[in-house]
């Protein structure tokens, strides 16, 4: 092997790496390394006069590899391998150590810094001399995509995908799409129904020639990676052909069985068969398996006994599917924080205290008491009614530490949908702050202000109990510096939004990865904010941060694009570090076919065979191998070995 | 006391690149300050980390040596760090059986949203390798 010419590119990152890293030091000490031919400083290397001067460098310098010293290899690995390609060197021959996020934005102590600076670029540039030239492979791409969650966001998701030729599959967990957005009773700042705005777009992707809609389904199991995962997809039973349901409604007359109605957030309660919207997609009834006496004519039976058209039949059996898909957006939306973490505001067990989405249901023309506000505990007219804001936000010490972003505007829209049904009625606002950045969104909460007469007291409530009849509030306005105690007929809470129950579950399926606040985490937040840190695979929506309506369309919007992009071409290229067997040294023994999470390799003929297409170069074998004959390409254990005596140097 | 004071401890940190890797960028990105002892090598996953590495490392020198990865069920390769956990375990068993003391290996789980965590494993790390003093059991005597 002849002697290696590598450059090392050593960025200041303006004075991010410059101010606590000696670049100057980093450059001399690499260009000491006995394979660097070349080193070079600038301020920003990744601008366009920084690139241009890596690639000029190459050419004039002939080098063959490239160490460049900057920020994490997530940010511009890419960016300085497309250059050494523009430059004709082969891109895996580009490593970048990183000495910005692991270093100079960690360490105060500028001699030490330098000293770790150095140490890593170091460790880098070895492990640069052993890399091969390779060419990425070319695997072939399923131009199908899954999206997960039928809310807003993957209803938008799904039709834009749609739109460009290409099949979605659109998986929702619930007996019907719709999602959160289908219980609101209307929207801000414009006050339009949400009904209206949903119902539609649900019937159009329900009717979609290129999405199929699978209800009350949930994703099981996801193998493979980007362009080609196979999905398995658990459909539960709903002992209800869809095609022969007429909505007539007697099944549930004669239904025994009371259950909360989780589609009215509790307030109402629903039969074990039951359709959970008037404008449910699809339009068929759904028996809960788990709420039912026991699908069986001996103990129960009666919703069958009715149905005329015999649509109801208890053997239906729940499947397993498997699906082909490219790509994957996940929009698995949110859930309220849960009321039992706050005792002091009752712990969700005072009458008359709702969350915001009761709230919803209760202003609905769709509703329980059809858009009339009416209080749960004896159905009277509230006059007095206390909005409490960042309950659950806001307050790291003990729930959530973030801003859940739409609650003061949903309060504002709910005082103001109180007093347009209720116009005598008194409205109270407890905020700590408004925050109403949006188009319109100022505009709306000056209107509910002024307007509406509603009385914003700027403080935190600090116990609600009943009294009276009433729910008592106790809290502070500390504008003025008093107490305040309200007799409230009802009470709304503004909860923190959380990622939606299931979300844990299928972070966990995807292996894609979750927030400190456990929400999906994008893989980059300014650059790729609808992207997942795994290849292919989407996010959309209230999962992975809270977000209101035009926000959560516009990110699906976005993830859909990306969909569209990545599934419009005919191969992807697929990293080519993976798994090789050194013959010479392979005994056989077969420890690393063990060892493969992705039965990715084989013994033929006394040897192991890595099959390309199934290794996903974790190099889990290479660890296990007692005599080094098989290892990952470019992270060889040579080049660890390497790499370790550069740390220690 | 003084030269307790004074002895910086040389820790290898091997992280894998999906979880560790990316907190301990996390961790630079939320500023969070922690010693510079330890010195990063990413690998694909911690099931990557032959037990070698490990006994390299000590023996070229390092004080201490941490191998941080994915929590337990998150490995982005489905099993990595439970292979890497059962090799971990007898390897701190060997270098308590060839008189390292036990504390100069340590495992950790640090996903990619712990920055905050990072930053504690890596301090913590150094704080208590301080008391030990430097490693010179599997150390390799430079040659003159």
């Amino acid at each position: 092997m002849s002697k290696k010419r590598t450059g090392v590119f050593v960025c200041h990152c303006g004075t991010n790496i410059a101010a606590t890293v000696d670049v100057a030091k980093v450059a001399k000490e690499m260009a000491g390394e006995n394979t660097v031919a070349f080193t070079q400083e600038y301020v920003y290397m990744c601008s366009e006069p920084g690139q241009e001067s890596v690639v000029q460098a190459i050419k004039d310098n002939k080098l063959d590899s490239v160490v460049v010293t900057c920020c994490s290899p997530n940010l511009h690995e890419k960016t300085f391998r497309d250059n050494a390609q523009r430059a004709g060197i082969n891109n895996f021959t580009v490593e970048i150590a990183n000495i910005r996020e692991q270093c100079s934005w960690v360490h105060k102590d500028k001699a030490k810094g330098t000293e770790k600076a150095i140490k890593i670029s170091r460790s880098v540039v070895r492990r640069v001399n052993r890399n091969k030239p390779m060419d990425a492979i070319a695997v072939p791409v399923t131009r199908r995509a899954m999206v997960i969650g039928g809310g807003i966001a993957g209803i938008q998701a799904a039709i834009d995908i749609g739109n460009a030729g290409i099949e979605v599959i659109l998986v929702e967990k619930q007996a019907t799409i719709g999602g959160r957005m289908l219980q609101l009773s209307e929207t801000f700042p414009t006050l339009d129904c949400a009904q209206c705005v949903m119902s539609p777009k649900m019937v159009e992707v329900n009717r979609h020639p290129k999405v199929k809609v699978m209800t009350y389904s949930e994703v099981q199991e996801v193998a493979g990676s980007v362009g080609n995962f196979r999905v398995k997809v658990f459909k539960r039973s709903t002992f209800v052909d869809p095609d022969k349901c007429k909505l007539c409604d007697e099944c549930t007359e004669v239904c025994p069985v009371v259950v909360p109605n989780e589609y009215e957030h509790g307030l109402t309660a629903r039969r074990a068969i039951y359709i959970p919207y008037a404008q449910a997609i699809p339009a068929s009834f759904t028996l809960d398996e788990d709420a039912c006496l026991g699908l069986n004519p001996v103990v129960c039976g009666k919703c069958k006994d009715v149905c005329e058209t015999g649509a109801i039949d208890y053997d239906i059996r729940s499947q397993t599917v498997t699906e082909d898909v490219g790509a994957i957006v996940v929009a698995t939306g949110f859930d309220l924080y849960d009321q039992a973490n706050i005792p002091e505001l009752g712990g969700g067990k005072i009458e008359d205290v709702l969350d915001g989405l009761q709230f919803e249901r209760l202003c609905s023309a769709s509703g329980a008491t059809h858009g009339h506000v009416l209080r749960p505990s004896d159905h009277k007219e509230p006059k007095d009614v206390v909005f409490i804001q960042c309950v659950g936000s806001r307050d790291p010490a003990k729930h959530c530490a973030y801003c859940s972003k739409i609650c003061c505007m949903y309060t504002a829209k709910h005082a103001r949908l109180y007093k347009k049904h209720c116009p005598d009625g008194r409205a109270y606002i407890f905020y700590i702050d408004i925050r109403s950045g949006g188009k319109g969104y100022e505009e709306f909460v000056q209107r509910t202000m002024e307007d509406d007469d509603t009385l914003y007291l700027r403080g935190r409530v600090s116990r609600l109990y009943r009294h009276n009849g009433k729910v008592r509030v106790h809290g502070t306005d500390t504008l003025t510096g008093q107490n305040v105690e309200i007799d409230a007929d009802m009470v709304v809470l503004a909860l923190a939004m959380v990622p939606s129950k299931g979300t844990a579950e299928i972070a966990k399926t995807l292996k894609i990865g979750r927030d400190k606040d456990l929400f999906l985490a994008e893989a980059h937040p300014k650059l790729r904010p609808v992207e997942s840190i795994t290849g292919g695979i989407y996010l959309a929506g209230a999962a992975q941060a809270p977000k209101d309506i035009p926000e959560t369309v516009a990110q699906a919007g976005a993830a859909a694009a990306k969909v569209i992009a990545l599934l419009s071409q005919a191969t992807l290229s697929r990293s080519p570090l993976i798994a090789k067997v050194r013959r010479s040294h392979c005994t056989g023994c077969g420890m690393c076919v063990e060892a493969c999470p992705f039965i990715a390799i084989r013994l033929e003929g006394g040897k192991a065979i890595v099959n390309e297409a199934l290794c996903e170069g974790c190099g889990s074998c290479s660890a296990t191998c007692l005599r080094a004959a098989i290892d990952v390409k470019n992270v060889t254990q040579l080049q660890v070995y390497e790499m370790i005596e550069a740390c220690l140097a | 006391m003084s030269e307790q004071q004074t002895y910086e401890p040389r820790i290898v940190a091997f992280l894998c690149k999906w979880c560790s890797s990316a907190g301990s960028d996390l961790a630079g990105v939320s500023r969070i300050q922690y010693p510079a002892n330890a010195t990063p090598i990413t690998v694909p996953c911690t099931g990557a980390i032959s037990p070698m590495y490990i006994l390299s490392a000590f023996n070229k020198g390092a004080d201490g040596v941490l191998v941080s990865g994915c929590h337990i069920g998150d490995c982005h390769y489905i099993e990595g760090n439970y292979l890497a956990r059962r090799k971990m375990h007898l390897i701190m068993q060997l270098i308590e059986f060839i008189g390292v003391e036990p504390n100069r290996f340590r495992m950790s789980w640090v996903s990619a949203a712990e920055g905050g965590k990072f930053a504690q494993v890596i301090t913590d790390f150094v704080n208590d390798l301080k008391p030990l003093g430097p490693q010179e059991k599997l150390k390799k005597a430079e040659r003159a």
